[in-house]
């Protein structure tokens, strides 16, 4: 009897672990933990490693280790021939790596935040994106761009936006969003890799925080498809899709949610373009619900282009009208408490999750 | 001035007097095309410097090279002329920009260089394109939209390119072009190529914030980077001097060293281009200030005659133009006779019409390449056209 409640114990416990719960189960070994740090840095090392086209360009990557210290150690690895230390001027310096992608090295620009990234936008979009379209195929260009996106702590409104939505409007971009160390590691080695300009958009407030990673995701050839996203966590009642942070937050709000009797499916997005459409249809038409998440500003975003792809590929097996939850439509700002007004908490999931599931929402 | 000064020098150097017994004869004509004894020609005016040496004004030239020189800007000339008649007809749409009265810096430049350096310019590119090598069918089949353009059909005149010259475009977007050739140059030093970019830009892109940044950078780290500033004087409808605090652009890199050359004399253009990939493969970057003259408008949509004057542009076409400083060479130095340069060109009228009329025969894009080339590598994602639920496309 005692080794009943034991196993229920622990399959409870096993349920609050987040991602890669049924990959542990298939490796014996146990789980090592890695932060989302941890995690970019040993991509980037590896990357670096294996293809001597891969450099690094940035504001403090080099001497710094970074500010973040994402690049910590890979200058004295590698040396200052691939990892550059740059003045702070984006518009040069992205200008620069995507004319040496036009070439045919490999850089990884580093934006100290990506709310600097729009004194580069147009290199980004009208050099990088349209290129390979514009040549007819002559010249692709094998460019990664990445960095914090999205609000930080009590940083402002200059500091503070998602740019998502922006990136992930233009064709010939990839826009990849990460939450955890196994999506981090995947996804920019998936992009390194990848002939096509990338977005590659991290999160400050996760950099620390730990995942669990298997030995498959440990690996040096480890890779994630882009344009795939990953059912975080398993349910039938609403479908919540999300990205970065977000996630996170959403598996939450699904913790919540169980209590009360809904079983709700998470969604980590992973690549914001290509979106994963098939996918998250797949899951509406089976839960019939759907609750869009972002921290960004709510017009003309990501939840709004998810939620017209329901209604016009998944209309019939709507029970409830779509739901998105994101940021509030004014700029950041700092008080703590209008700060935490202006993104989205759990319980805000959940209220979203339960409209949908017309259960009374106090 | 300097040309009479050129015809007396020459009548009485060592070279032309080698050249007089081949003059005699019209069969022994022939080999001029591939005669390559080396002739000396003074450039038209001193080069004037910024933080560095002045090359020699004398060139070292040769018969084959002149008249190279006078064939290709005669093309190109023609060429940009039927590109004009084109759009009058409504076959090319949207932007287009001539190079007519430039040509002398394309080929100048050519000349002094390798297919391994690359070239970046801006939107004024399509003797640019054709000096690396492009063809006048890729040239007018892209300019009409045609499956022939050298981009398919796909860029328009603004977005020519051709990657195994080593030519990188062709942007439409002003001063863009100036750190993405600091970054070829850059790639060209990571891979340990030996060679050198010209990015090149105008006296309306010389005020870019983006410039000064990428020279920074370029100068910082020794990139084999010449920014070539065209110098055409008017951004558009603006003069240089209502649009530069300080118009003397060879000079605006501050520490970067500088060059002005006279962009109409395509043999100083080609020493200027010399000096300067020296230099740069060894010290970093280096400004030419090439000054040149467009005859045209910015584009087929401005006139050109509202804030310059006729007589202006007649009067450059009278003393500088480069076709005619390189035929008045050849004639002086007795390369060849004035017919068989009126053969040449007549040759080139028609090379131009049959490119034309080809062209013109060219199809369009198949529907389906309006989703092609989004990106080199597709991952099978869909696309859509106006109406998602009539039109849409795998992604190759």
């Amino acid at each position: 009897m005692l080794g009943i409640v034991r196993q229920k114990m622990l399959e409870q416990s096993l349920k609050k672990i987040p991602p890669a719960v049924s990959v542990l189960r298939s490796y014996s070994s146990a789980a090592k933990q890695m932060t989302i740090r941890d995690a970019l840095n040993s991509a980037l090392d590896e990357e670096m490693s294996a293809d001597s086209k891969v450099f690094l360009m940035g504001e403090e990557v080099g001497e710094y280790q970074g500010a973040y210290k994402i690049t910590k150690g890979l200058l004295d690895k590698y040396g200052p021939e691939r990892v550059l230390d740059t003045p702070i001027t984006e518009a040069g310096f992205t200008g620069v790596a995507v004319g040496a992608a036009y070439y045919g090295v490999k850089p990884v620009v580093e934006f100290m935040t990506f709310n600097f990234s729009m004194q580069a936008i147009d290199h980004i979009i009208n050099s990088a994106a349209k290129t390979n379209y514009m040549s007819s195929g002559q010249i692709s260009v094998p460019i990664v761009f990445r960095g914090p996106n999205g609000a930080a702590a009590g940083v402002g409104a200059q500091h503070s936006q998602c740019y998502a939505a922006w990136y992930a409007s233009c064709p010939g971009l990839k826009v990849l969003a990460p939450y955890s160390s196994e999506d981090a590691r995947g996804l920019l080695k998936a992009a390194i890799r990848d002939p096509d300009p990338v977005v590659f958009l991290e999160n400050e407030l996760l950099y620390g925080e730990s995942f669990p990673v298997s030995d498959e995701v440990l690996d040096s050839s480890f890779c994630l498809p882009i344009g795939k996203a990953k059912i975080e966590r398993k349910g039938k009642d609403v479908t919540i899709a999300a990205y970065s942070k977000m996630v996170g937050y959403a598996l939450k709000a699904a913790e919540t949610l169980e209590k009360d009797g809904i079983d709700a499916e998470v969604i980590n997005l992973r690549s914001i373009r290509p979106l994963d459409r098939s996918m998250i249809n797949a899951s509406v038409r089976k839960t019939s619900r759907l609750v869009t998440v972002e921290e960004a500003f709510p017009q003309h975003g990501v939840g709004a282009e998810i939620c017209a792809s329901i209604v016009e590929e998944s209309f019939a097996y709507l029970d409830a009208p779509v739901e998105r939850i994101a940021g509030a439509d004014v700029p950041m700002p700092y008080a703590a408490n209008l700060e935490r007004m202006a993104v989205p908490q759990v319980e805000d999931i959940v209220r979203a999750a339960k409209r949908t599931c017309y259960r009374s929402v106090s | 001035m300097a040309l009479s000064r050129l015809a007396s020098s020459s009548s009485s150097s060592r070279s032309a007097d080698l050249l007089k017994p081949l003059c005699s004869a019209i069969s022994l004509r022939r080999p001029i095309s591939t005669d390559t004894t080396p002739i000396t020609v003074e450039t038209s005016v001193p080069f004037t410097s910024h933080q560095c040496d002045t090359p020699s004004r004398s060139v070292q030239t040769n018969a084959k090279e002149l008249l190279t020189f006078f064939r290709d800007m005669a093309l190109m000339r023609r060429m940009e002329i039927a590109a004009d008649s084109l759009y009058k007809a409504k076959l090319i749409r949207g932007f287009c920009h001539l190079y007519d009265g430039q040509e002398a810096v394309a080929v100048g430049m050519e000349a002094s260089i390798t297919k391994k350096d690359c070239i970046i310019t801006a939107y004024r590119d399509h003797c640019t394109f054709v000096a690396r090598g492009g063809t006048l069918l890729e040239v007018f089949a892209e300019l009409m939209g045609r499956q022939a353009g050298c981009s398919r059909g796909k860029g328009g005149s603004m977005h020519f390119y051709k990657k195994d010259s080593n030519f990188y475009g062709g942007h439409g977007i002003v001063g863009a072009q100036v750190p993405l050739g600091c970054g070829l140059a850059f790639a060209q030093k990571y891979s340990k190529d030996e060679a050198v970019t010209f990015a090149l830009y105008g006296d309306g892109a010389a005020n870019q914030g983006q410039l000064f940044e990428a020279l920074n950078i370029s100068a910082l780290w020794d990139l084999p980077a010449i920014l070539v500033c065209e110098n055409n004087h008017y951004g558009m409808g603006t003069a240089e001097w209502r649009a530069a605090k300080s118009p003397a652009y060879y000079k605006r890199g501050d520490y970067a060293p500088g060059l002005k050359v006279d962009g109409m004399d395509a043999l100083a253009v080609k020493q200027a281009c010399t000096f300067a990939k020296e230099h740069a493969l060894k010290n970093g970057p280096i400004i030419l200030e090439m000054d040149t003259y467009r005859y045209h408008g910015h584009s087929m949509s401005d006139p050109g005659s509202t804030y310059r004057t006729r007589d202006e542009i007649t009067g450059v076409r009278q003393e500088r133009d480069p076709v005619e400083r390189i035929r008045k060479l050849i004639l002086s130095h007795d390369l060849a006779t004035e017919k068989e340069l009126k053969d040449i060109e007549k040759e080139i009228r028609k090379e131009v019409d049959d490119a034309i009329a080809q062209a013109k025969e060219n199809p369009l894009p198949e529907s389906s390449e309006l989703f092609t080339n989004v990106y080199a590598k597709g991952l099978g994602v869909e696309s859509f056209g106006a109406d998602r639920k009539e039109v849409r496309a795998v992604l190759p």
